[in-house]
């Protein structure tokens, strides 16, 4: 299978006045048409740095990453439409209706016309939103909003989804749930995804592979093929799933968390 | 939520808040009210001197002497027209320069102590050189009103426009956004509380501004009457038009707290 994403000895450094911060170092990474893939690291050890850097948010210092076979350059070059990158929180814009924020990415990449607002209502419709178009977000509840902003996400037609903690403003019961649709929605939308969690159960109820980081600077400590006896794999089936025990408990050790 | 049913507690509480902020008012309106007539009695029984601190019924003689001349409205309009430009003027100027300096950081840098020296110059001070170059008039009076909210603004508004979450403007960029486009999308819109704030601040501002100019060079308007009553020695004549000033000043702030309130729905 050809790679859609290929990272190559990714390095990344952060400079600041009084210090140099060493965030990645050599990562290497393909990520495979359709792939769910998740990756789990200590806080703090350059996960979001890693989705920013194949967003082309900012400039590695060495390494390079290719989408489809196309360099992804720093600032985002016409490869950046192609990436659909939901950050830490949902940052619905409180001045916007649910309509318009959902929009705000066409609108941006002038893609914004009459069919894209059918395809939208058709996506707010499927997903259980459409009859809060006209509400502002300040209106809707977390696990709503979190939805709202993976349709935003999902509406520029990106080929690749980042998603950093997607689920992580959410309490415990909102978050099975959601992530549960969400899940779905990515499924049915059939795109690949980069998922960053803290949560170790999550990333195997959701993911094809596991990526488990070190500290930093990090490197890849191991990669888990996530494999359940489940059929019609749902987050909250494959919870179920007899091999869902080894997978957390390696997955745990490997990420060697200390409580001091 | 008007029409929904509510239990009789949540009825007794909403009665409480509406008594309440009657009760709130009337003792507003009876002070005004007891202030104005203890001045007029006083002023009556000369344990007060009408002529240093004038009298409510002889202020109401000469606002109808006014009036009856016809030039009542001019002044007031005059002030206020002036007052108007100046503040409209000090937010509109001010958040274009703001947005100039948000697009160079470099830029922004450099100005900085400057615009910090500025803004602790009394603007005031300038009055003179300003009648000097714009000449004795109107404009002078606009031009004043202007310097003294205009550096207020580009700073609040600087400031604005730099309390914008990174991560909103990181957002538009993971669509491929141009600094334009984040300006327009992003900069602007969560700035329009800090705007408005700036707005209700120039008001008060350019009054301060409009009434300075109109001492230093003016031949009609609140201001002009106020310096013209003292050196006439007519109390009466500027005790009026300090109240209508206040009233003026009061209804305009009023105005734009309306605007504000119309332009913060969403906040919810
Ligand atoms: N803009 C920046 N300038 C300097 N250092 C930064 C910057 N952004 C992140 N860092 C540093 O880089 C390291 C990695 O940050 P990053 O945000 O990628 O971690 P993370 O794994 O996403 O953490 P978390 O789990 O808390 O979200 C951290 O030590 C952080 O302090
Ligand atoms: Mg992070």
């Amino acid at each position: 299978m050809v790679a859609t994403l290929k990272i190559e000895n990714l390095s990344i450094k952060y400079h600041t006045l009084d210090d140099e911060t060493e965030a990645v170092k050599n990562l290497n990474l393909d990520v495979n048409d359709g792939e769910f893939i998740s990756i789990v690291g200590p806080s703090g050890c350059g996960k979001t740095t890693i989705l920013s850097a194949i967003a082309g948010l900012l400039r590695p210092s060495s390494g390079k990453i290719y989408l489809d076979g196309s360099e992804i350059n720093y600032p985002c070059n016409k490869n950046c439409n192609k990436i659909g990158y939901m950050l830490q929180r949902d940052h619905l814009f409180e001045w916007r209706s649910i309509l318009k924020n959902v929009t705000l990415g066409l609108e941006i990449q002038n893609k914004f016309n009459k069919n894209s607002v059918k395809k939208i209502e058709d996506m707010l419709q499927k997903y259980g939103l459409l009859s809060f178009k006209d509400y502002y977000p300040h209106q809707l509840s977390g696990g709503m909003r979190q939805r709202v902003a993976l349709i935003r996400t999902l509406a520029t037609d990106p080929e690749i989804l980042l998603l950093d903690e997607p689920f992580s403003a959410l309490d415990y019961q909102t978050r099975l749930a959601v992530s549960d649709e969400i899940y779905k929605i990515i499924k049915d939308e059939g795109k690949t995804t980069i998922m960053v969690t803290h949560d170790i159960a999550e990333s195997i109820s959701l993911s094809d592979r596991v990526v488990v980081l070190s500290k930093r600077p990090a490197q890849i400590k191991n990669i888990y093929d996530i494999k359940l006896s489940v059929e019609n794999r749902t987050p909250l089936k494959s919870r179920e799933a007899p091999e869902f025990r080894y997978y957390f408990n390696a997955i745990w050790k490997e990420l060697d968390i200390h409580v001091e | 939520m008007l029409n929904k049913n509510y239990s009789k507690e949540h009825e007794e509480y909403l009665k409480k808040l509406k008594r309440r902020k009657m009760a709130i008012i009337t003792v507003q309106i009876l002070i005004l009210i007891l202030f104005f007539v203890q001045w007029e009695i006083m002023a009556n029984l000369k344990i007060v001197d009408p002529f240093l601190v004038s009298q409510p019924s002889r202020m109401v003689k000469f606002l109808i002497k006014l009036y009856n001349e016809g030039t009542l409205f001019r002044h007031i309009g005059v002030t206020c027209y002036e007052t108007i430009i100046g503040f409209v003027l000090g937010t509109i100027i001010g958040t274009i320069i703001a947005i100039l300096l948000w697009a160079s950081d470099f830029i922004s840098k450099v100005l900085d102590p400057y615009l910090v020296v500025l803004n602790a110059l009394p603007k005031i001070a300038l009055g003179p050189i300003i009648i000097f170059w714009v000449g004795n008039g109107q404009p002078a009076i606009i031009a004043i009103a202007l310097m003294i909210s205009l550096i207020v603004t580009i700073i609040s508004v600087s400031s604005g426009f730099k309390e914008v979450d990174k991560d909103k403007i990181k957002l538009l960029q993971t669509f491929g956004a141009s600094k334009l486009q984040i300006l327009r999308y992003v900069v602007l819109p969560s700035s329009i509380p800090t705007m408005i704030s700036a707005l209700k601040i120039n008001v008060g501002l350019s009054w301060v501004g409009v009434i300075v100019g109109e001492f230093l060079v003016a031949q009609e308007g609140l201001g002009f009457l106020i310096v013209f009553g003292g050196q006439v020695a007519q109390l009466d004549m500027v005790m009026l038009s300090i109240i209508i000033l206040s009233v003026a000043a009061y209804l305009m702030y009023e105005i734009v707290a309306i605007f504000e309130r119309k332009y913060l729905r969403w906040r919810g």
